[in-house]
């Protein structure tokens, strides 16, 4: 009798931490997004898994400046599709960045980059005034940038193909707001160029989920630079 | 006999939803599903891309254009309190004019903004003059 009284209780806290478990991602780390490939090793070792990273790209932003990978390497940063000229969800989208970015402005370990999927229409001085109007001074904080910086005539179909690397749906539609059908998705890309998370701009949830999960990244990021840590 | 009362009470309630039209809050709803992404779940814009609805100047300088403006759209410079604003806003084609009629008056009369209510007619009237463009 005694012995099932003293049952209980552990029995209840089993089930407690059962219950609380999984929903507590703030001890783990987040998710490596993509495809994984697992590679054996000539000399038979374990395998190595290899994770899949953003591919290369090459971009030009609203100053004028050329980005690619390496302007992003070391830091996390967050990605997301618009054009200058849409009516559908982009404002609400981009006002949605912005709050994380009015958070973040100062913050060196992160950065924040907009794609334009119309470079036909949004030309760097196009991109340039779009970022004063929401208020970014510094193209080195939050990148606006193009494909299409010098009318390359592949400049849609390039940043279509980056947008699906970014889990984002976006093609040209007759029907849609604006000419262009596309997903409000925020992609976080931490400093390996590794996707860590998505979040669909347009639900509040989840851009809750976004300022809880960013700080685990940064701080899994700060880990890796001993001599900086913290910052 | 008494079946005659028994019938006529259960047509009543058969008929009672009926007073509980879908129309009610139209204008909120409207606003919520055709406006609020690009201007704000609060009228407030969007830096200095989108101008804002709540205490804007041009709802009040502009009141007359306002039913075409929704119907067709604009793509011109536009000025909201003092700051010059140029985006595209797309039109409605499909919006009759009792639910453009609830939409002005819920944007009007929100946010602090204070307007004379707008009678269909009265917005109709004014749809019948716009510009084609």
């Amino acid at each position: 009798m005694f012995q099932r009284l003293l049952l209980l209780p552990i029995l209840v806290a089993t089930l407690f931490t059962a219950c609380s478990d999984p929903k507590a991602p703030t001890a783990a780390q987040l998710p490596i997004m993509g495809e994984r490939d697992v590679h054996p090793r000539a000399d038979g070792g374990p395998a190595d898994t290899v994770f899949a990273t953003v591919p290369a790209f090459r971009l030009t932003n609203q100053a004028g400046q050329v980005i690619t990978n390496k302007t992003f390497a070391g830091r996390a940063y967050l990605a997301d599709f618009f054009f200058a000229t849409c009516p559908g969800i982009c404002p609400k989208m981009q006002g949605e960045l912005l709050k994380v970015y009015a958070k973040y402005a100062k913050d060196p370990r992160i950065v924040f980059l907009s794609h334009t999927i119309d470079p036909a229409h949004d030309s760097i001085p196009v991109l340039k005034d779009y970022a004063q109007r929401l208020g970014i001074a510094d193209a080195n904080r939050w990148h606006f940038a193009t494909t299409g910086a010098h009318g390359e005539p592949t400049a849609k179909d390039t940043v279509f193909q980056l947008a699906r690397a970014y889990f984002t749906a976006a093609l040209p539609d007759k029907q849609a707001p604006g000419g262009f059908a596309h997903n409000g998705t925020f992609a976080l890309v931490d400093d390996r160029g590794h996707i860590r998370g998505l979040y669909d701009s347009l639900n509040p949830k989840e851009v809750d989920r976004l300022f809880a999960e960013l700080p685990i990244l940064l701080a899994e990021i700060d880990t890796r630079k001993p001599g900086v840590a913290g910052r | 006999m008494p079946y005659r009362h028994l019938f006529t009470g259960f047509l009543l309630i058969l008929l009672l939803p009926g007073c509980f039209s879908n129309n009610r809050h139209q204008g909120e709803k409207l606003y919520a599903q055709h406006c609020s992404g690009c201007h704000g779940d609060q009228g407030q814009g969007l830096a200095r891309l989108i101008p804002p609805l709540a205490g804007s100047d041009y709802l009040v300088k502009h009141r007359a254009e306002l039913p075409c403006l929704l119907r067709n759209g604009q793509n011109e410079p536009i000025v909201v309190n003092g700051v010059t604003y140029h985006n595209v806003m797309p039109g409605n084609k499909t919006m009759s004019t009792a639910q453009l009629t609830n939409l002005l008056n819920y944007v009007e009369n929100h946010w602090g903004n204070k307007a004379a209510p707008r009678t269909i007619l009265e917005v109709q009237t004014k749809l019948d003059s716009c510009r084609v463009p």
